[in-house]
């Protein structure tokens, strides 16, 4: 195709919104402030001071307490003098045997895995470009497989599943929270934070521009 | 600015003949494949969409009739075993007068999946069919069942985390059902159907509705 050049740098100018398509005019987006779709009002854009180097901080605190989640007792429940502990690896290997054993590997990885992965794949493509460095190769595969993986990282979820457990066993036994528990609660914290700083778009033009510079 | 709704007139890429980019928002000729910036595969609008929709959902449902059926766990207690399907766990709960977590249960097994059917199943409609709920009702529809949706998950979690708790030292055991399995592929499949919606298609259905 002879693409006239004029044209192709019209298309720099544009920006289409991600979920209704209204084609809109790319302005710059000043740090703080929140560029959203005139049709759809779907937040495009909101850059947010030092986004990245916090992104980076919070998706290792969340790394270290994922590793204090899965190795420290998480409940402890104790019954007519028995006391007993159960792990993060524990729950996920409830489903371990017979016909619901498929079920072990999803557990895995919604709860440990695929967050874990997420926090990996994060600080892959945003610690080179926080120092001022070039990329990372492969950054785009990757910040891609991190957004994909976005709707599967369910940590939030467990945690209000554990509060529903407890309930239903309060009335058999004595519960108690192990620490794992509190390093998981903060975790959740630590993701909702994370999420809140990641503009998707901005990420997206920030890795381009470090790339061709 | 605030109180016109939508603005009147708002051209969208595909009307410019363009395509947009729906990771990164990036504009490109008709005749890219792949996004210059993030890679991702560029469609002018998602064509097979609402057909992956259709077969993720329908599967979602059928998968959701043995997780009502059978049941989610088993508790076995001084010799004798009760099976609780999801609603005969609700209702025990309610019976030891936790309404709270009954509440939650239901909802997140019940409400929310059924709830979740409907909208998908209406949102897909009502992309070919002319229907008086506005575009804009309609994109706040589909971004409650995507965040929603995986919230469905809780009740599968709940059955791990008491039979990794409620073991054979004490006086109950717990273990796990069939139905958590059938359960936690309905949600994955109903979270499937949603992501594969190609979100564009709720407003080109509106576009010409004004002009009728």
């Amino acid at each position: 195709m002879s693409t006239p050049a004029p044209l192709s740098c019209d298309l720099d100018r544009m920006i289409a919104c991600p979920a209704c398509d209204a084609l809109l005019a790319d302005i710059s987006v000043e740090t703080g402030e929140t560029a959203s779709c005139p049709r759809c009002h779907t937040v495009i854009e909101a850059p947010r001071p030092l986004a990245m180097t916090r992104i980076i901080m919070l998706a290792l605190a969340a790394l270290i307490l994922m590793i204090a989640a899965v190795f420290f007792p998480f409940l402890e429940l104790g019954a007519a003098g028995m006391v007993r502990r159960s792990s993060l690896l524990d729950t996920v290997m409830a489903f371990a045997t017979g016909l619901t054993a498929p079920l072990t590997i999803a557990m895995a990885a919604l709860i440990v895995i695929l967050p874990v992965s997420r926090f990996l794949a994060l600080l892959y493509v945003l610690g080179p470009m926080a120092f001022g460095w070039h990329p990372a190769r492969h950054a785009a595969k990757v910040f891609r497989l991190a957004e994909a993986l976005r709707p599967w990282a369910m940590a939030e979820v467990f945690i209000v599943g554990v509060a529903v457990a407890l309930v239903k066993v309060a009335g058999l036994a004595h519960v108690s929270l192990g620490p794992a528990f509190w390093a998981f609660v903060a975790l959740v914290v630590v993701t909702v934070l994370k999420d809140n700083f990641m503009s998707r778009v901005t990420v997206w033009k920030t890795l381009e521009a470090r790339r061709t510079s | 600015m605030e109180n016109t709704g939508s603005p009147p007139h708002i051209l969208t890429a595909r009307d410019a003949g363009l395509i947009g980019c729906t990771q990164c928002g990036k504009v490109h000729l008709p005749t890219t494949a792949t996004c210059s910036r993030c890679g991702a595969t560029l469609q002018m609008r998602d064509k097979a969409s609402l057909q992956k929709v259709w077969a993720w959902l329908i599967a979602g449902i059928i998968v959701y009739i043995p997780a009502n059926l059978y049941p989610m766990l088993a508790t076995a207690s001084l010799g004798h075993t009760t099976e609780n399907t999801i609603v005969g766990g609700v209702i025990e709960l309610m019976h030891h007068g936790s309404y709270g977590v009954a509440g939650i249960v239901f909802v997140a097994s019940i409400v929310i999946p059924v709830a979740k059917f409907i909208a998908i199943a209406f949102l897909a409609l009502t992309v070919t069919r002319r229907v008086r709920m506005s575009a804009h009702h309609r994109h706040t529809l589909f971004e409650v069942v995507e965040f929603i949706g995986r919230w469905s998950m809780i009740d599968v979690f709940v059955v791990a985390i008491l039979s990794s708790l409620v073991r054979l030292d004490f006086a109950a055991t717990i273990t796990p059902g069939i139905a958590a399995i059938s359960f936690a592929l309905s949600v994955a499949f109903t979270m499937i159907a949603a992501l594969s919606f190609d979100e564009r298609l709720i407003w080109d259905a509106s576009e010409d509705e004004p002009r009728e």
